[in-house]
């Protein structure tokens, strides 16, 4: 038994809203990008069903954009569990015509991966996508649902969300809706280190302090890299940094910290002054309802 | 860094899960603010945020309401999302606060956060006193079954913290409460004299106050229970999924998943299958951290038996010994209305109560209840969105049902919509009639 009674609370309902999803839907999917929250995820699912295999698919939005390093660790972690990875690729999506890579230097894949996905929920036939969405990571998502419907667009009505009373959750959809279900609704960011710490898993390595050429673009460092296009006055220069996120190379920003063990990241967590999505996400700092526009476009 | 991680204190409770009930006029936004600032749990982003997003609209002021007010779509076209969950957290206690924002759509926001909340925080402006909109709050706050009630009268500083101002609404709610037509125990009372613009009894204690020797609010909030914490409740284990691995290494595993939804499941137990009725003893109970001697209220676990017994998902375990649920075909029950549809004539719902579902009706409507007054009154207008009335279920298949007043998980259940999906109704069962 856990001898914290927070994280035990919470590991509690996580694994009750994962039975009661997968009991109740037909093709449910659970989206690992292979970070730290999916991570958690994905081990409370194993967990949920355990002596039982995973009664579940597992997906990655391979934006073509991720960091080796999160892929490798991605592909490690589904040999080790033995269960087969599909991968819903962005740029299959831009070559078959259904959508359009942005250009220049701000050129993000972030927003038409909702294409992507929604073409995968679409082709596998899947009615509930468990995705590792925390409320405390933005004002949108403070106020979604824990089973939360989609439209036959895959999109998100915030008017239209069902309430949710006690702990019954309704999985009902008509054809063509589906569910997005996130079972670390109530988690916040250091629950989710503390558990990883409690639990010993695993983590990919670019959340550790290590040595990376990076350059500096409003205010945050991101990742030199193929894929980021760099304006002539940004220049390149090393230093030791860490990640908080695990998203696209080309919005997510590394935070400088020496932090190298999973108790120096709880202990940098637990004394932190800003969210990390306000961090580290370039993609949420367009406009003062970013994430909100992304979701109701299909976004995680 | 100087921080040890090993020196954080372990948290010995769960989060508590804060219902908010009161409106922007009785400065519930700028407590919740307050809250945060106080405990220093708003991060520099987000501080700024507020202050950039209250210099656009010309504030004078940095507005705190506008932490907990998010979308787009609420701005522009006039609307309130029905709930916001904030957390935060002291060295001693997590915290979520579900924040349900408004006058509009009240009765249905504030049922729907009220159901899984520990404690409601209900404000009331001290310069009003007892008034309508703060009855409605209570009221809902006790049909819902919440244990706690926090009760802050704030803007005291508005009334010179006189005590006497104090006194008067501490005494009137004590008896509006104390007359309220609802079973079950009396929810656990505290009073708080704050100035949430102030600061004052918030997080830090008052200096204008000096007759107020109670505990702040937040140090209040700290040392509640969780509801799952709550001793002595009667034992109630919905079977959620059952566990048989296609797997020949484990030829003869089966195993009941779920959740303890109340009391304590043991080892050893002798337990009754419902509503099949069958008995066995439970020879195992399995979490993630191993096996257990015992399980309570909240903890999910893959249960053992030690029979071959027909058991599957909507099943109910009860141990033998202690009260049993009722089998029913027909109840009555309170309805909170969610949906802009009403009930049509004959309509057959989809009743989810724990993990069973089975078909449903509404067989007869007894009245309404005055959100005002708790009481059951003839009503001729049909049941509508936000309404809440008393009405008789009859169910198609037998259902193993609590009285809601005793126990909230077996007691409550949704009306969903056949066709749509759509959740129409939350429900609580006030008594089994035949």
């Amino acid at each position: 038994m856990s001898t914290n009674a927070h994280l035990a609370a919470l590991e509690s309902e996580a694994i009750f809203i994962l039975r009661e999803v997968v009991s109740t839907r037909e093709r449910p999917v659970l989206l690992f990008s292979a970070g730290k929250d999916s991570i958690v995820l994905l081990h409370l699912a194993l967990e949920a069903f355990r002596p039982g295999r995973l009664p579940l698919a597992v997906m990655h939005v391979d934006t073509g954009h991720n960091f080796p390093e999160v892929i490798d660790f991605r592909d490690r972690r589904l040999r080790e569990i033995g269960e087969p990875l599909l991968v819903a690729s962005v740029e299959e999506t831009i070559r078959l015509g259904r959508a359009e890579d942005e250009r220049g230097p701000r050129a993000s894949r972030n927003r038409i991966q909702s294409v992507t996905l929604l073409d995968a929920i679409a082709e596998h036939g899947f009615d509930a996508a468990f995705g590792g969405a925390r409320r405390d990571e933005d004002r949108a998502r403070a106020k979604e649902r824990v089973v939360s419907l989609r439209d036959e667009l895959g999109q998100w009505d915030p008017k239209n969300q069902r309430p949710e009373l006690w702990s019954l959750y309704n999985t009902r959809i008509k054809k063509g809706e589906h569910l997005r279900v996130f079972p670390l609704s109530n988690w916040t960011e250091l629950d989710v280190w503390d558990y990883i710490r409690e639990k010993g898993l695993e983590v990919p390595s670019i959340y550790f302090a290590h040595e990376r050429e990076v350059f500096e673009r409003d205010g945050m460092l991101l990742a030199a890299s193929p894929s980021v296009e760099r304006l002539a006055r940004e220049t390149t220069f090393s230093t030791t940094v860490r990640f908080r996120t695990v998203g696209d190379m080309t919005c997510t920003g590394a935070i400088r910290s020496t932090a190298g063990t999973i108790d120096e990241i709880v202990a940098e967590t637990s004394v932190a002054t800003i969210t990390e999505r306000g961090a580290t996400r370039a993609d949420d700092k367009l406009s003062e309802a970013a994430m909100e526009d992304r979701k109701r476009e299909g976004y995680f | 860094m100087d921080t040890h991680p090993t020196s954080r204190p372990t948290i010995e409770h769960a989060p508590l899960r804060c219902a908010t009930a009161g409106s922007v006029d009785d400065g519930k936004s700028t407590l919740l603010g307050r809250l945060l600032f106080d405990a220093k749990a708003l991060m520099a982003d987000q501080l700024e945020h507020v202050e950039e997003a209250s210099r656009r609209r010309g504030y004078a002021r940095t507005d705190l309401a506008l932490l907990t007010d998010g979308l787009r779509a609420e701005r522009e076209q006039g609307i309130t999302i029905d709930v916001a969950w904030r957390y935060f957290a002291t060295p001693r206690r997590r915290f979520v606060l579900a924040d349900s924002p408004g006058h509009v759509e009240y009765t249905r926001n504030m049922v729907t956060a009220a159901s899984q909340a520990d404690v409601a925080i209900v404000l009331v402006d001290a310069r009003a006193g007892l008034i309508e909109q703060t009855k409605r709050h209570l009221f809902v706050a006790r049909l819902v079954g919440v244990r706690a009630l926090a009760i802050v009268v704030n803007k005291m500083d508005l009334v010179g913290y006189e005590h006497a101002v104090f006194a008067r609404i501490r005494d009137e709610i004590h008896g509006y409460l104390a007359k309220l037509p609802v079973p079950g125990q009396p929810p656990e009372l505290a009073f708080f004299p704050i100035s949430a613009l102030l600061g004052d009894n918030v997080v830090e204690p008052s200096a204008h106050m000096p007759w107020y020797d109670g505990p702040t609010l937040l140090a209040h909030l700290e040392g509640l229970p969780s509801e799952t914490e709550r001793a002595a409740a009667a034992t109630r284990f919905f079977v959620q999924w059952v566990i048989r691995p296609q797997d020949p290494a484990l030829p003869d595993y089966r195993g009941y998943a779920g959740r303890v939804s109340s009391g304590t499941l043991r080892t050893g137990q002798r337990v009754r299958v419902l509503p099949a009725g069958t008995e066995s003893t439970i020879t195992e109970i399995e979490t993630l951290s191993g096996p257990l001697e015992e399980a309570r209220a909240g903890r999910s676990c893959v249960v053992h038996l030690a029979d071959d017994l027909s058991v599957s998902r909507g099943d109910v375990l009860v141990p033998l010994g202690g009260p049993v649920p009722e089998l029913v075909e027909s109840f009555v029950a309170d309805l909170a209305w969610l949906h802009p549809t009403g009930p049509r004539a004959r309509e057959v719902f989809l009743l989810k109560h724990g993990t069973r579902e089975v078909r449903a009706s509404i067989e007869s409507i007894e009245g309404e209840l005055d959100v005002a007054s708790g009481a059951l009154v003839p009503s001729e207008r049909a049941v509508a969105m936000n309404t809440l009335a008393r009405v008789k279920i009859r169910v198609y298949e037998p259902i193993a049902l609590d009285a809601y007043a005793e126990l909230r998980d077996t007691g409550s259940f949704l009306l969903v919509d056949a066709a749509s999906g759509a959740t129409r109704a939350g429900g609580m069962a006030r008594s089994t009639a035949h």
